[in-house]
Protein backbone atom coordinates (compact mmCIF):
# COMPACT_ATOMS: atom_id res chain seq x y z
CA UNK A 1 0.00 0.00 0.00
CA UNK A 2 2.98 2.26 0.53
CA UNK A 3 4.26 1.83 -2.45
CA UNK A 4 1.42 3.40 -4.68
CA UNK A 5 1.80 6.49 -2.19
CA UNK A 6 3.47 9.17 -4.58
CA UNK A 7 5.12 12.22 -2.70
CA UNK A 8 3.58 15.57 -2.97
CA UNK A 9 5.12 17.70 -5.75
CA UNK A 10 6.21 19.44 -2.88
CA UNK A 11 8.84 17.43 -1.15
CA UNK A 12 11.89 17.77 -4.14
CA UNK A 13 11.42 20.96 -3.34
CA UNK A 14 11.00 20.95 0.49
CA UNK A 15 14.35 19.35 0.76
CA UNK A 16 16.16 21.51 -1.88
CA UNK A 17 19.91 20.14 -2.46
CA UNK A 18 21.85 21.94 0.09
CA UNK A 19 22.90 25.00 -1.40
CA UNK A 20 26.98 25.50 -1.62
CA UNK A 21 26.76 28.86 -0.43
CA UNK A 22 30.44 30.16 -0.44
CA UNK A 23 31.44 32.79 2.30
CA UNK A 24 31.26 36.33 0.97
CA UNK A 25 34.77 37.42 0.70
CA UNK A 26 36.49 40.61 2.11
CA UNK A 27 36.70 42.06 -1.15
CA UNK A 28 33.11 42.39 -1.56
CA UNK A 29 32.59 43.34 1.75
CA UNK A 30 34.44 45.90 1.47
CA UNK A 31 33.20 46.82 -2.33
CA UNK A 32 29.64 47.00 -0.75
CA UNK A 33 31.23 49.19 2.59
CA UNK A 34 32.87 51.78 -0.01
CA UNK A 35 29.00 51.86 -2.41
CA UNK A 36 27.13 52.50 0.82
CA UNK A 37 29.06 55.71 1.97
CA UNK A 38 28.33 57.52 -0.99
CA UNK A 39 24.91 56.40 -2.09
CA UNK A 40 23.27 58.06 0.72
CA UNK A 41 22.32 61.69 0.15
CA UNK A 42 24.83 62.63 3.07
CA UNK A 43 27.75 60.71 1.62
CA UNK A 44 27.15 62.33 -1.49
CA UNK A 45 27.01 65.82 -1.03
CA UNK A 46 30.58 65.06 1.25
CA UNK A 47 32.24 63.87 -1.94
CA UNK A 48 30.64 66.59 -4.04
CA UNK A 49 31.59 69.03 -1.50
CA UNK A 50 35.22 67.90 -1.40
CA UNK A 51 35.44 68.10 -5.10
CA UNK A 52 34.04 71.62 -4.94
CA UNK A 53 35.48 73.25 -2.04
CA UNK A 54 39.48 71.78 -2.56
CA UNK A 55 39.39 73.63 -5.99
CA UNK A 56 37.82 76.65 -4.51
CA UNK A 57 40.10 76.53 -1.67
CA UNK A 58 43.29 76.25 -3.90
CA UNK A 59 41.88 78.42 -6.49
CA UNK A 60 41.98 81.01 -3.66
CA UNK A 61 45.38 81.25 -2.53
CA UNK A 62 46.18 81.81 -6.39
CA UNK A 63 43.41 84.75 -6.23
CA UNK A 64 44.39 86.37 -2.71
CA UNK A 65 48.09 84.66 -2.02
CA UNK A 66 51.43 86.79 -2.54
CA UNK A 67 54.08 85.78 -4.93
CA UNK A 68 55.87 84.01 -1.79
CA UNK A 69 52.71 81.63 -1.31
CA UNK A 70 53.03 80.15 -4.89
CA UNK A 71 54.69 77.03 -3.47
CA UNK A 72 53.85 73.43 -3.70
CA UNK A 73 53.23 72.84 0.41
CA UNK A 74 50.97 76.27 0.29
CA UNK A 75 48.92 74.47 -2.47
CA UNK A 76 48.43 71.46 -1.02
CA UNK A 77 47.80 72.68 2.19
CA UNK A 78 44.66 74.40 0.70
CA UNK A 79 42.92 71.86 -1.19
CA UNK A 80 43.34 69.52 1.56
CA UNK A 81 41.98 71.72 4.07
CA UNK A 82 38.71 71.03 3.14
CA UNK A 83 39.15 67.04 3.32
CA UNK A 84 40.91 67.60 6.73
CA UNK A 85 37.26 68.57 8.15
CA UNK A 86 34.86 66.08 6.22
CA UNK A 87 37.26 63.21 5.73
CA UNK A 88 36.74 62.12 9.39
CA UNK A 89 33.10 63.21 9.50
CA UNK A 90 32.79 60.61 6.46
CA UNK A 91 34.50 58.06 8.59
CA UNK A 92 32.01 58.58 11.35
CA UNK A 93 29.20 58.30 9.07
CA UNK A 94 30.73 55.17 7.31
CA UNK A 95 29.87 53.35 11.12
CA UNK A 96 27.53 55.48 12.48
CA UNK A 97 24.80 55.37 9.67
CA UNK A 98 24.31 51.63 10.77
CA UNK A 99 22.75 52.41 14.17
CA UNK A 100 21.90 56.42 13.62
CA UNK A 101 19.80 54.54 10.25
CA UNK A 102 18.85 51.61 11.67
CA UNK A 103 20.47 50.44 8.47
CA UNK A 104 22.40 47.65 10.53
CA UNK A 105 19.30 45.32 11.12
CA UNK A 106 19.69 44.53 7.37
CA UNK A 107 23.39 45.01 7.59
CA UNK A 108 24.25 42.62 10.12
CA UNK A 109 21.41 39.43 9.12
CA UNK A 110 23.07 39.61 5.76
CA UNK A 111 26.86 39.55 7.40
CA UNK A 112 26.17 38.22 11.01
CA UNK A 113 30.22 39.00 11.90
CA UNK A 114 30.23 42.59 12.89
CA UNK A 115 34.17 42.44 12.77
CA UNK A 116 34.29 41.81 9.54
CA UNK A 117 31.68 44.49 8.24
CA UNK A 118 33.60 47.00 10.85
CA UNK A 119 36.93 45.24 9.52
CA UNK A 120 35.42 46.03 5.90
CA UNK A 121 34.31 49.84 6.62
CA UNK A 122 37.90 50.25 8.14
CA UNK A 123 39.69 49.15 4.89
CA UNK A 124 37.08 51.32 2.81
CA UNK A 125 37.43 54.20 5.26
CA UNK A 126 41.25 54.05 4.58
CA UNK A 127 40.79 54.08 1.18
CA UNK A 128 38.84 56.84 0.54
CA UNK A 129 41.57 58.47 2.79
CA UNK A 130 44.55 57.78 -0.02
CA UNK A 131 42.03 58.61 -2.95
CA UNK A 132 41.17 61.93 -1.28
CA UNK A 133 44.70 62.46 -0.24
CA UNK A 134 45.56 61.94 -3.78
CA UNK A 135 43.55 64.57 -5.06
CA UNK A 136 45.06 66.83 -2.79
CA UNK A 137 48.57 66.20 -4.18
CA UNK A 138 46.92 66.35 -7.67
CA UNK A 139 44.93 69.81 -7.27
CA UNK A 140 47.70 70.78 -5.58
CA UNK A 141 50.22 70.47 -8.28
CA UNK A 142 48.20 72.07 -10.97
CA UNK A 143 47.83 75.07 -8.54
CA UNK A 144 51.01 75.00 -8.34
CA UNK A 145 51.96 75.25 -11.99
CA UNK A 146 49.35 77.51 -12.40
CA UNK A 147 49.81 80.06 -10.02
CA UNK A 148 53.99 80.11 -10.39
CA UNK A 149 53.04 80.84 -14.21
CA UNK A 150 50.42 83.67 -13.58
CA UNK A 151 52.66 85.21 -10.83
CA UNK A 152 56.16 84.72 -13.15
CA UNK A 153 58.17 82.99 -10.88
CA UNK A 154 59.77 79.85 -10.44
CA UNK A 155 57.59 76.76 -9.62
CA UNK A 156 58.93 75.30 -5.90
CA UNK A 157 58.36 71.83 -5.09
CA UNK A 158 58.69 72.35 -1.50
CA UNK A 159 57.40 68.94 -0.45
CA UNK A 160 59.85 66.20 0.51
CA UNK A 161 59.06 62.29 0.57
CA UNK A 162 58.64 62.62 4.79
CA UNK A 163 56.61 65.40 4.38
CA UNK A 164 54.74 64.08 1.85
CA UNK A 165 54.10 61.10 3.75
CA UNK A 166 53.16 62.84 7.33
CA UNK A 167 50.84 64.79 5.19
CA UNK A 168 48.83 61.41 4.31
CA UNK A 169 49.40 60.32 8.12
CA UNK A 170 47.60 63.53 9.12
CA UNK A 171 44.63 62.51 7.52
CA UNK A 172 44.80 58.69 8.05
CA UNK A 173 45.00 59.96 11.38
CA UNK A 174 42.08 62.43 11.50
CA UNK A 175 39.98 59.71 9.61
CA UNK A 176 41.11 57.20 12.26
CA UNK A 177 39.81 59.18 14.93
CA UNK A 178 36.55 59.85 13.66
CA UNK A 179 36.12 56.25 12.56
CA UNK A 180 36.73 55.11 16.78
CA UNK A 181 34.35 57.89 17.83
CA UNK A 182 31.72 56.33 15.33
CA UNK A 183 32.46 53.01 17.07
CA UNK A 184 32.33 54.00 20.36
CA UNK A 185 29.32 56.31 20.13
CA UNK A 186 27.31 54.28 17.45
CA UNK A 187 25.64 57.84 17.34
CA UNK A 188 25.95 59.87 14.65
CA UNK A 189 25.16 63.23 15.76
CA UNK A 190 27.36 62.41 19.25
CA UNK A 191 30.24 61.26 17.16
CA UNK A 192 30.09 64.92 15.18
CA UNK A 193 29.62 66.87 18.08
CA UNK A 194 32.85 64.40 19.67
CA UNK A 195 34.41 65.02 16.78
CA UNK A 196 34.61 69.19 16.77
CA UNK A 197 35.11 69.05 20.77
CA UNK A 198 38.21 67.09 20.47
CA UNK A 199 39.38 69.30 17.45
CA UNK A 200 38.32 72.70 18.29
CA UNK A 201 37.65 72.63 21.88
CA UNK A 202 39.73 70.50 23.44
CA UNK A 203 42.88 71.86 22.06
CA UNK A 204 42.29 75.14 23.23
CA UNK A 205 41.72 74.10 27.24
CA UNK A 206 44.81 71.85 27.06
CA UNK A 207 47.13 74.41 25.88
CA UNK A 208 45.77 77.28 28.24
CA UNK A 209 46.14 74.12 31.04
CA UNK A 210 49.97 74.02 29.58
CA UNK A 211 50.67 77.94 30.19
CA UNK A 212 49.03 78.13 33.71
CA UNK A 213 50.69 74.72 34.71
CA UNK A 214 54.08 74.17 34.16
CA UNK A 215 53.96 70.74 34.83
CA UNK A 216 51.68 70.01 32.20
CA UNK A 217 53.25 71.71 29.29
CA UNK A 218 56.27 68.81 28.93
CA UNK A 219 52.91 66.39 29.37
CA UNK A 220 50.98 68.07 26.85
CA UNK A 221 52.44 66.64 23.63
CA UNK A 222 51.83 63.24 24.68
CA UNK A 223 48.08 63.35 25.06
CA UNK A 224 47.31 66.22 22.53
CA UNK A 225 45.63 65.00 19.79
CA UNK A 226 45.81 68.35 18.25
CA UNK A 227 49.55 68.79 18.85
CA UNK A 228 50.21 65.98 17.50
CA UNK A 229 48.13 66.55 14.34
CA UNK A 230 49.61 69.52 13.89
CA UNK A 231 53.15 68.54 13.78
CA UNK A 232 52.25 66.02 11.21
CA UNK A 233 50.63 68.34 8.89
CA UNK A 234 53.66 70.71 9.13
CA UNK A 235 55.87 67.37 8.24
CA UNK A 236 57.69 68.41 11.61
CA UNK A 237 57.18 64.71 13.04
CA UNK A 238 60.87 63.75 12.45
CA UNK A 239 62.74 62.48 15.94
CA UNK A 240 62.30 59.49 17.04
CA UNK A 241 60.61 61.14 20.46
CA UNK A 242 58.30 63.35 18.29
CA UNK A 243 56.90 59.32 16.47
CA UNK A 244 56.91 58.60 20.35
CA UNK A 245 54.72 61.34 21.08
CA UNK A 246 52.09 60.65 18.08
CA UNK A 247 52.13 57.15 19.50
CA UNK A 248 51.12 58.38 22.36
CA UNK A 249 48.27 59.87 21.25
CA UNK A 250 47.16 57.58 18.46
CA UNK A 251 46.53 55.42 21.34
CA UNK A 252 45.02 57.39 23.77
CA UNK A 253 42.40 58.52 21.40
CA UNK A 254 42.29 56.16 18.73
CA UNK A 255 43.29 52.74 19.88
CA UNK A 256 42.09 52.47 23.03
CA UNK A 257 38.65 54.03 22.34
CA UNK A 258 38.72 51.60 19.27
CA UNK A 259 38.89 48.11 20.86
CA UNK A 260 37.02 49.71 23.98
CA UNK A 261 34.33 50.42 20.96
CA UNK A 262 34.78 47.01 19.23
CA UNK A 263 34.29 44.93 22.49
CA UNK A 264 30.89 46.35 22.84
CA UNK A 265 29.91 46.72 19.71
CA UNK A 266 30.13 42.48 19.02
CA UNK A 267 27.95 42.24 21.90
CA UNK A 268 25.40 44.82 21.82
CA UNK A 269 21.79 44.26 20.54
CA UNK A 270 21.27 45.79 17.22
CA UNK A 271 17.87 47.27 17.42
CA UNK B 1 13.17 24.21 9.50
CA UNK B 2 13.51 26.58 12.38
CA UNK B 3 14.30 25.55 15.73
CA UNK B 4 14.35 27.37 18.72
CA UNK B 5 14.99 25.34 22.32
CA UNK B 6 15.09 26.63 25.67
CA UNK B 7 15.75 29.94 24.37
CA UNK B 8 16.15 32.91 27.08
CA UNK B 9 16.90 36.60 27.08
CA UNK B 10 17.23 38.38 30.21
CA UNK B 11 17.64 42.32 30.42
CA UNK B 12 18.58 43.64 33.58
CA UNK B 13 15.65 43.22 35.67
CA UNK B 14 13.06 41.21 33.49
CA UNK B 15 12.91 38.63 31.69
CA UNK B 16 12.22 38.64 27.83
CA UNK B 17 12.21 35.89 26.79
CA UNK B 18 11.55 32.65 29.00
CA UNK B 19 12.50 29.50 28.40
CA UNK B 20 10.81 29.83 24.91
CA UNK B 21 10.85 26.45 22.78
CA UNK B 22 8.84 26.09 19.11
CA UNK B 23 9.98 24.60 15.78
CA UNK B 24 8.48 26.09 12.37
CA UNK B 25 8.27 23.77 9.74
CA UNK B 26 9.27 23.48 6.25
CA UNK B 27 5.65 23.74 4.05
CA UNK B 28 3.71 25.65 6.54
CA UNK B 29 3.36 28.96 7.55
CA UNK B 30 3.77 29.96 11.66
CA UNK B 31 2.09 32.17 13.09
CA UNK B 32 3.84 34.12 15.67
CA UNK B 33 1.15 35.93 17.96
CA UNK B 34 1.66 37.78 21.24
CA UNK B 35 0.47 41.06 23.04
CA UNK B 36 2.81 43.78 22.69
CA UNK B 37 6.26 43.72 24.77
CA UNK B 38 5.75 39.06 24.51
CA UNK B 39 8.86 38.74 23.45
CA UNK B 40 7.79 38.11 19.68
CA UNK B 41 10.62 40.69 18.36
CA UNK B 42 13.41 39.88 20.89
CA UNK B 43 12.63 36.21 19.97
CA UNK B 44 12.82 36.88 16.29
CA UNK B 45 16.16 39.10 16.97
CA UNK B 46 17.66 36.26 18.94
CA UNK B 47 17.35 33.81 15.70
CA UNK B 48 18.73 35.97 13.77
CA UNK B 49 21.79 36.99 15.52
CA UNK B 50 21.32 40.37 16.22
CA UNK B 51 20.61 39.66 19.85
CA UNK B 52 22.59 37.30 21.57
CA UNK B 53 20.87 34.84 24.35
CA UNK B 54 21.12 34.58 27.67
CA UNK B 55 20.77 30.86 27.46
CA UNK B 56 19.60 28.57 24.71
CA UNK B 57 19.36 27.68 20.94
CA UNK B 58 17.98 29.11 17.50
CA UNK B 59 19.15 27.65 14.43
CA UNK B 60 17.90 27.40 11.12
CA UNK B 61 17.96 24.16 9.59
CA UNK B 62 20.19 22.50 11.91
CA UNK B 63 22.64 25.56 11.92
CA UNK B 64 23.28 28.68 14.23
CA UNK B 65 22.24 32.00 11.89
CA UNK B 66 25.31 33.65 12.65
CA UNK B 67 27.75 30.23 11.10
CA UNK B 68 25.53 30.20 7.67
CA UNK B 69 28.09 31.22 4.94
CA UNK B 70 25.89 33.38 3.14
CA UNK B 71 22.76 33.81 5.28
CA UNK B 72 20.98 35.82 2.77
CA UNK B 73 20.67 33.11 0.41
CA UNK B 74 19.21 30.77 3.06
CA UNK B 75 16.71 33.12 5.46
CA UNK B 76 15.28 36.07 4.06
CA UNK B 77 14.49 38.19 7.19
CA UNK B 78 12.35 41.23 7.28
CA UNK B 79 12.44 42.57 11.06
CA UNK B 80 11.42 46.35 10.63
CA UNK B 81 10.74 48.12 7.05
CA UNK B 82 11.60 51.48 8.83
CA UNK B 83 14.58 50.39 9.77
CA UNK B 84 16.26 51.67 6.39
CA UNK B 85 18.90 54.15 5.81
CA UNK B 86 16.14 56.97 5.17
CA UNK B 87 18.92 58.74 2.34
CA UNK B 88 18.90 56.13 0.38
CA UNK B 89 16.59 55.23 -2.73
CA UNK B 90 14.63 52.16 -2.55
CA UNK B 91 16.90 50.93 -5.57
CA UNK B 92 20.03 51.48 -3.69
CA UNK B 93 19.11 49.63 -1.17
CA UNK B 94 18.16 46.23 -3.01
CA UNK B 95 21.22 46.89 -4.90
CA UNK B 96 23.37 46.88 -1.78
CA UNK B 97 21.75 44.09 -0.43
CA UNK B 98 22.62 42.19 -3.79
CA UNK B 99 26.02 42.89 -4.48
CA UNK B 100 26.60 41.96 -0.75
CA UNK B 101 25.13 38.23 -1.34
CA UNK B 102 26.66 38.24 -4.88
CA UNK B 103 23.55 38.31 -6.50
CA UNK B 104 23.43 39.81 -10.56
CA UNK B 105 21.98 43.09 -10.99
CA UNK B 106 18.81 41.84 -12.47
CA UNK B 107 17.36 40.35 -9.31
CA UNK B 108 16.94 44.07 -7.96
CA UNK B 109 14.70 44.72 -10.86
CA UNK B 110 13.00 41.45 -10.82
CA UNK B 111 12.14 41.92 -7.06
CA UNK B 112 10.99 45.65 -7.34
CA UNK B 113 8.65 44.05 -10.27
CA UNK B 114 7.41 41.36 -7.72
CA UNK B 115 6.87 43.92 -4.73
CA UNK B 116 5.48 46.65 -7.33
CA UNK B 117 7.36 49.62 -6.88
CA UNK B 118 7.64 51.23 -9.70
CA UNK B 119 11.01 52.56 -10.95
CA UNK B 120 9.79 55.88 -10.23
CA UNK B 121 9.54 55.33 -6.44
CA UNK B 122 12.29 52.95 -6.30
CA UNK B 123 14.25 56.04 -7.61
CA UNK B 124 13.05 58.11 -4.49
CA UNK B 125 14.64 58.29 -1.30
CA UNK B 126 13.58 56.00 1.77
CA UNK B 127 12.32 59.38 4.03
CA UNK B 128 9.39 59.71 1.40
CA UNK B 129 8.50 56.25 1.50
CA UNK B 130 5.04 55.14 3.10
CA UNK B 131 4.85 52.43 5.83
CA UNK B 132 3.51 50.26 3.10
CA UNK B 133 6.21 51.29 0.25
CA UNK B 134 8.70 50.62 3.25
CA UNK B 135 7.36 47.46 3.86
CA UNK B 136 7.07 46.47 0.14
CA UNK B 137 10.76 47.06 0.01
CA UNK B 138 11.51 45.30 3.16
CA UNK B 139 9.91 41.94 1.64
CA UNK B 140 11.66 42.47 -1.61
CA UNK B 141 15.14 42.78 0.44
CA UNK B 142 14.17 39.19 2.14
CA UNK B 143 13.10 37.14 -1.16
CA UNK B 144 16.20 38.76 -3.29
CA UNK B 145 18.33 35.75 -2.24
CA UNK B 146 16.00 33.47 -3.18
CA UNK B 147 15.58 31.71 0.44
CA UNK B 148 14.12 28.45 1.84
CA UNK B 149 13.31 30.45 5.40
CA UNK B 150 11.64 33.32 5.71
CA UNK B 151 11.03 35.20 9.31
CA UNK B 152 8.94 38.14 9.43
CA UNK B 153 8.24 40.09 12.07
CA UNK B 154 4.35 42.47 11.14
CA UNK B 155 5.03 42.19 7.06
CA UNK B 156 1.63 43.22 6.51
CA UNK B 157 1.86 46.84 8.47
CA UNK B 158 0.76 49.62 6.66
CA UNK B 159 -0.09 47.61 3.42
CA UNK B 160 -3.23 48.36 2.05
CA UNK B 161 -5.96 45.74 1.72
CA UNK B 162 -4.57 44.94 -2.35
CA UNK B 163 -0.85 44.33 -0.58
CA UNK B 164 -2.55 42.15 2.24
CA UNK B 165 -4.07 39.58 -0.09
CA UNK B 166 -1.23 39.65 -2.24
CA UNK B 167 0.97 39.22 1.10
CA UNK B 168 -1.15 36.33 1.76
CA UNK B 169 -0.94 34.73 -1.40
CA UNK B 170 2.64 34.78 -1.74
CA UNK B 171 3.42 33.49 1.96
CA UNK B 172 1.31 30.75 1.12
CA UNK B 173 3.03 30.22 -2.50
CA UNK B 174 6.25 29.94 -0.32
CA UNK B 175 4.65 27.85 1.76
CA UNK B 176 3.31 25.09 -0.79
CA UNK B 177 6.57 24.78 -2.28
CA UNK B 178 8.13 23.86 0.86
CA UNK B 179 9.31 26.85 2.22
CA UNK B 180 9.53 27.61 5.91
CA UNK B 181 7.32 31.23 6.69
CA UNK B 182 7.43 32.18 10.57
CA UNK B 183 5.04 35.55 10.29
CA UNK B 184 4.36 37.80 13.08
CA UNK B 185 1.13 39.58 13.24
CA UNK B 186 -1.25 40.69 15.30
CA UNK B 187 -3.66 41.08 12.78
CA UNK B 188 -5.39 38.22 14.09
CA UNK B 189 -7.41 38.15 10.72
CA UNK B 190 -4.58 37.70 9.11
CA UNK B 191 -3.06 35.32 10.68
CA UNK B 192 -6.20 33.16 11.01
CA UNK B 193 -6.11 32.78 7.24
CA UNK B 194 -2.81 32.40 6.39
CA UNK B 195 -1.24 30.36 9.09
CA UNK B 196 -1.09 26.62 9.69
CA UNK B 197 0.73 26.84 12.58
CA UNK B 198 0.22 29.21 16.13
CA UNK B 199 2.66 29.64 18.08
CA UNK B 200 1.29 32.38 21.45
CA UNK B 201 3.51 33.95 23.74
CA UNK B 202 2.76 35.94 26.36
CA UNK B 203 4.91 37.43 28.75
CA UNK B 204 7.79 36.03 27.31
CA UNK B 205 6.39 32.26 27.92
CA UNK B 206 5.04 29.99 25.38
CA UNK B 207 1.08 29.75 25.91
CA UNK B 208 -0.01 27.78 23.16
CA UNK B 209 1.54 26.14 20.28
CA UNK B 210 0.56 23.71 17.56
CA UNK B 211 -1.60 23.58 14.54
CA UNK B 212 -4.30 25.95 13.75
CA UNK B 213 -7.36 23.31 14.14
CA UNK B 214 -6.29 21.91 17.44
CA UNK B 215 -6.09 25.06 18.94
CA UNK B 216 -9.15 26.67 17.53
CA UNK B 217 -11.08 23.71 18.16
CA UNK B 218 -10.17 23.94 21.99
CA UNK B 219 -11.83 27.20 21.92
CA UNK B 220 -15.01 25.28 22.38
CA UNK B 221 -18.53 25.72 21.09
CA UNK B 222 -21.12 27.72 20.06
CA UNK B 223 -25.08 26.81 20.49
CA UNK B 224 -28.23 28.81 19.83
CA UNK B 225 -31.02 27.58 20.78
CA UNK B 226 -34.87 29.31 21.07
CA UNK B 227 -34.89 28.91 24.46
CA UNK B 228 -31.06 29.13 25.69
CA UNK B 229 -31.53 29.45 29.40
CA UNK B 230 -32.80 26.11 29.56
CA UNK B 231 -29.64 24.96 27.15
CA UNK B 232 -27.73 27.01 29.67
CA UNK B 233 -29.74 24.98 32.66
CA UNK B 234 -29.14 21.70 30.83
CA UNK B 235 -25.41 21.69 29.84
CA UNK B 236 -25.39 23.01 34.02
CA UNK B 237 -26.85 19.46 35.05
CA UNK B 238 -24.69 17.85 33.06
CA UNK B 239 -21.86 18.98 34.52
CA UNK B 240 -21.01 21.09 31.82
CA UNK B 241 -20.09 24.83 32.79
CA UNK B 242 -21.14 27.58 30.05
CA UNK B 243 -21.85 30.82 29.79
CA UNK B 244 -24.78 32.60 28.09
CA UNK B 245 -23.99 35.45 26.25
CA UNK B 246 -25.78 38.68 25.83
CA UNK B 247 -27.07 38.00 22.18
CA UNK B 248 -28.67 34.53 23.45
CA UNK B 249 -25.66 32.03 22.12
CA UNK B 250 -24.63 29.57 25.03
CA UNK B 251 -21.31 29.08 24.84
CA UNK B 252 -18.99 26.38 27.00
CA UNK B 253 -15.34 24.48 26.71
CA UNK B 254 -16.97 20.82 26.06
CA UNK B 255 -17.03 19.59 22.33
CA UNK B 256 -20.41 20.33 20.11
CA UNK B 257 -21.17 16.15 20.16
CA UNK B 258 -22.00 16.66 23.46
CA UNK B 259 -23.62 19.53 23.47
CA UNK B 260 -25.85 17.93 21.12
CA UNK B 261 -26.28 14.86 23.12
CA UNK B 262 -26.79 16.86 26.37
CA UNK B 263 -29.66 18.90 24.24
CA UNK B 264 -31.02 15.91 22.74
CA UNK B 265 -32.03 14.43 26.25
CA UNK B 266 -33.40 17.68 27.96
CA UNK B 267 -35.12 17.58 24.66
CA UNK B 268 -34.00 21.28 23.34
CA UNK B 269 -34.29 22.26 20.02
CA UNK B 270 -31.18 23.90 18.87
CA UNK B 271 -31.15 26.64 16.28
CA UNK B 272 -27.20 26.55 16.34
CA UNK B 273 -24.26 24.08 16.74
CA UNK B 274 -20.72 24.73 15.72
CA UNK B 275 -17.33 24.89 16.99
CA UNK B 276 -16.74 28.72 19.03
CA UNK B 277 -14.13 29.08 15.90
CA UNK B 278 -16.30 31.77 14.33
CA UNK B 279 -15.21 33.82 17.36
CA UNK B 280 -12.22 32.18 16.72
CA UNK B 281 -9.01 33.30 17.09
CA UNK B 282 -9.14 36.91 18.85
CA UNK B 283 -10.85 35.04 21.98
CA UNK B 284 -8.53 32.26 22.19
CA UNK B 285 -5.91 34.82 21.93
CA UNK B 286 -7.82 37.28 24.90
CA UNK B 287 -8.03 34.45 26.80
CA UNK B 288 -4.57 32.70 26.38
CA UNK B 289 -2.55 35.44 27.01
CA UNK B 290 -5.28 37.38 29.37
CA UNK B 291 -3.19 37.21 32.18
CA UNK B 292 -0.43 39.28 29.92
CA UNK B 293 -2.68 41.82 28.74
CA UNK B 294 -2.28 45.33 29.70
CA UNK B 295 -5.64 46.07 29.56
CA UNK B 296 -6.81 42.79 31.46
CA UNK B 297 -9.49 41.94 28.99
CA UNK B 298 -11.25 38.99 30.51
CA UNK B 299 -11.83 36.11 28.31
Amino acid sequence: MTATIVPPATTTEAAPARRTARPIPATRLVKVELRKMFNTRSGFWMLISIGVLSPISAGSLLVLGLNSDVTYQNFVRASGFPMSVILPIIAILAVTGEWSQRSGLTTFTLVPSRGRVIGAKAIATLLVGLGAVSVAFAVGALGNVAGSALAGVDTAWDISLSMALQMVLYNLVGMAFGFALGVVLRNSAAAIVGYFVASLVMPGILALLAQVRSWFEDLQPWIDWHYTQVALLDGATNTVKEWAMLGSTTMIWIVIPLVVGLLSLRRSEVK
Amino acid sequence: MITVESLTRRYAGFTAVDNVSFTALPGRVTGFLGPNGAGKSTTMRVMVGLTAPTSGTATINGERFADLPNPGLEVGVLLDASAQHAGRTGREILTTAADTMGLPRRRVDEMLELVSLTPTEAKRRVRNYSLGMRQRLGIATALLGDPRVLILDEPANGLDPAGIRWMRDLLTGFASQGGTVLLSSHLLHEIEVIADDLVVIGNGRIVAAGSKEELLAAAGTLARSTSPRDLAHALEQAGIPSTLASDGSVRTDADPARVGAVALTAGIPLTELRSAEGAGLEDMFLSLTADTQREGVAA
